[in-house]
């Protein structure tokens, strides 16, 4: 277990080493710095030449690279041009709204995403499983943002039109006076926990019905279990590993922002503020945020990685022929 | 092979069983040559007519075939027809611009107009242009690349083969759309108004699944006998990839790539959506709908039409995708 961990741990540092480094060949040498932050107007050489001495740019690349990866594992992340804050202390702002609702869209995709699968394989070809097949490849082919926009239209206006404005949600931002915090993260939660619900349904019913297959199943109900036992005892608890790592990864990808749906319900998460810091041109925020994320992201992975070895045992010394 | 058919059937087997039957021992040349049974499968059996054949049995696929194939056509002839009968999509008529604005569908304009007195139908139909543009072309780059290093990597292993997996790795490790983000916000805008950023951007971001599973193919087809034999006759690594590899490996690209034009278009549509796609004035999907957000309370359809499109063209080339998936027969992870 150990050796697994060990190892895993080393494959992680090229890995973060490559994603730093192509982020830094984007940001500083591809996308010179200076330039972006002037924006389209003209630069005076004199300026741009001390600009490049006072922030290092002259120095060959790997230098700056190093000094770039020492900035990062210090947390200095620049200065957003628009408001002069830090963008660590931007990112420690906007990071609480971002895993909140990551919390609450993965609550939705437990409940409903394994609950759908689970009655979809149970009741194979019935008239629920036909709807959860459709309703997955429809919600699977839709933008994010279009769904959010949606329910936005349908639980936001038109139903405020309907009952006269005695009850609809809210559609956008996180606070207000008129509503207590929880109704607000409602309609982004279920657009963000969209489209991975209707994975972990597929990937549930799947899984369930190759496992209800089995023999040991037969034995089950041979050796005179009832149903209800040798569904949760021996389908349901076999089923669920792929699910449980779909979800896990998920959970990575989650909290690491989702531009498209805090973009559209004005979520003061850090995937807001990345859009925002597009729209302003505020590079320093646009990068600062995005490495974060990105480290987040392989951090996440890497911590579902060993806790898929913790809950499944084969895995374990699978060792290098795994793929 | 999942046909297990017994020969005691042979006469009165359902056509679709001897049809897969036939499928099954195609190459060995002990077909019985029985008029009827070939007249519907064509005289040539290849791997394509195959699978063309089998295509049209699935009636979710043809659906999605003939509704790309509207979409597509739709779109290459629109100069011929949209601006005619619909207005501009792009021009404003400031004289009229006011009063021709947020207008509900009326047989004048199918779909309404938007905040500027454009029909939304000819946006849309000239939007369908980048899209499907961009997802055709996106995965094309995708495809070239992922062939390429897969091919690499498949067929020579070792050094090389770890090494393009690492970068591959990385890759992976980028959440897509920051990735994308990124690349296009380097990227000036003055350069965004021809698709080429956005399709090279998405393209050079898919490449590592078509890689990954053109590796695997290669991996399994490099050990059939056929392959030490051409080697044996003396054949080069070049001839031994072309000839005797990539057209018994390539059935899981095709699948892939074209359940891949689906993704991509949706990249295509999020990045619009962020202002970051192909620029003003050429329309886009996922830009109507980000300049629709604010008249939604008003006019909702400004939000609605271009959404519809955007999931009925992605539903189409995923099902097709699937059709085409079990019409070659490929089997394929998740």
């Amino acid at each position: 277990m150990l050796r697994f961990i060990a190892r895993r741990v080393v494959q992680f540092i090229p890995v973060f080493l490559g994603v730093t480094l192509i982020l830094f060949m984007m940001t500083t040498v591809l996308g010179d710095p200076i330039r972006l932050r002037f924006g389209e107007r003209a630069i005076n050489p004199k300026v741009y030449k001390e600009l490049q001495v006072r922030y290092g740019f002259d120095k060959p690349w790997y230098e700056q690279y190093v000094n770039y990866l020492n900035d990062l594992l210090h947390g200095d992340l620049g200065v957003s041009i628009k408001s002069g804050q830090a963008v660590s202390d931007i990112i420690a702002q906007t990071y609480p709204y971002t895993m909140k609702l990551a919390f609450a869209a993965i609550i939705i995709e437990i409940i409903i995403g394994v609950g759908a699968g689970m009655i979809s394989a149970v009741k194979q070809y019935s008239f629920w499983d036909v709807s959860v097949t459709l309703s997955t490849s429809i919600l699977v082919a839709m933008p994010v943002f279009w769904l959010g926009l949606l329910l936005q239209i349908f639980f936001g206006i038109m139903l405020k039109n309907w009952t006269n404005g005695a009850f609809y949600l809210p559609i956008s931002g996180a606070e207000s006076a008129q509503f207590p915090p929880a109704a607000h993260i409602i309609l982004p939660a279920i657009t963000l926990a969209a489209v991975s619900t209707a994975y972990a349904a597929r990937i549930m019913r799947s899984q369930l019905l190759e496992v209800l297959g089995q023999d040991y199943i037969r034995t089950a109900h041979a050796k005179g279990l009832s149903g209800r036992q040798v569904l949760w005892g021996h389908g349901v608890k076999n089923a669920m590993i792929p699910v449980v790592t779909f979800i896990g990864l998920d959970l990575g990808a989650m909290l690491a922002g989702a531009i498209l749906t805090e973009t559209v319900f004005n979520w003061p998460g850090i995937g807001y503020t990345i859009f925002r810091a597009i729209q302003g041109r505020d590079y320093p925020v646009v990068f600062g945020g995005t490495v974060v994320i990105l480290i987040a992201v392989m951090l996440v992975n890497l911590i579902v990685d060993i806790s898929y070895a913790f809950l499944d045992p084969r895995i374990r010394y699978g060792g290098e022929g795994g793929e | 092979m999942d046909t297990q058919h017994n020969p005691e059937h042979k006469t009165h087997v359902p056509e679709h069983a001897e049809e897969r039957m036939v499928d099954a021992v195609a190459s060995a040349e002990v077909i019985p040559h029985h008029e009827q049974s070939h007249h519907d499968v064509g005289p040539q059996r290849t791997l394509g007519g195959d699978a063309w054949y089998r295509l049209r049995k699935n009636k979710l696929a043809l659906v999605s075939l003939v509704w790309i194939a509207v979409v597509a056509f739709a779109a290459l002839t629109a100069d011929l027809w949209v601006p005619q009968n619909f207005g501009s999509p792009t021009a404003i008529d400031s004289v009229k611009a006011m009063e021709d604005a947020l207008q509900p569908p009326s047989l004048e304009h199918p779909m309404g107009t938007d905040d500027l007195g454009r029909d939304i139908f000819a946006r849309v139909i000239y939007g369908a242009r980048v899209s499907l543009a961009v997802g055709v072309l996106a995965v094309g780059v995708s495809a070239l690349i992922g062939l390429l290093l897969g091919a690499f990597s498949g067929f020579y292993g070792g050094f090389l083969d770890a090494g393009i997996m690492r970068v591959a790795d990385i890759f992976l490790a980028f959440p897509y759309i920051l990735f994308a983000i990124l690349l296009l916000a380097i990227i000036p805008p003055s350069w965004k108004t021809t698709i080429w950023p956005v399709v090279f951007t998405i393209g050079f971001l898919g490449w590592t699944s078509i890689a990954r599973v053109f590796r695997s193919s290669i991996l399994s087809v490099k050990e059939n006998d056929y392959v030490d034999a051409g080697r044996a006759l003396g054949a080069s690594d070049g001839r031994l990839m072309l000839r005797h590899i990539t057209p018994n490996a390539v059935a899981p690209i095709v699948v892939y790539a074209t359940m891949s034009i689906g993704g991509a278009i949706l990249t295509e549509a999020a990045l619009s959506f962020l202002g970051l796609g192909v620029q003003p004035p050429t329309p886009t999907w996922g830009r109507m709908i980000e300049e629709g957000r604010s008249f939604i309370t008003t006019q909702p359809l400004l939000v609605i039409w271009p959404g519809i499109a955007i999931l009925t063209t992605v539903l189409a080339f995923t099902l097709l995708g699937d059709g085409v998936r079990d019409a070659l027969d490929v089997k394929m992870k998740d």
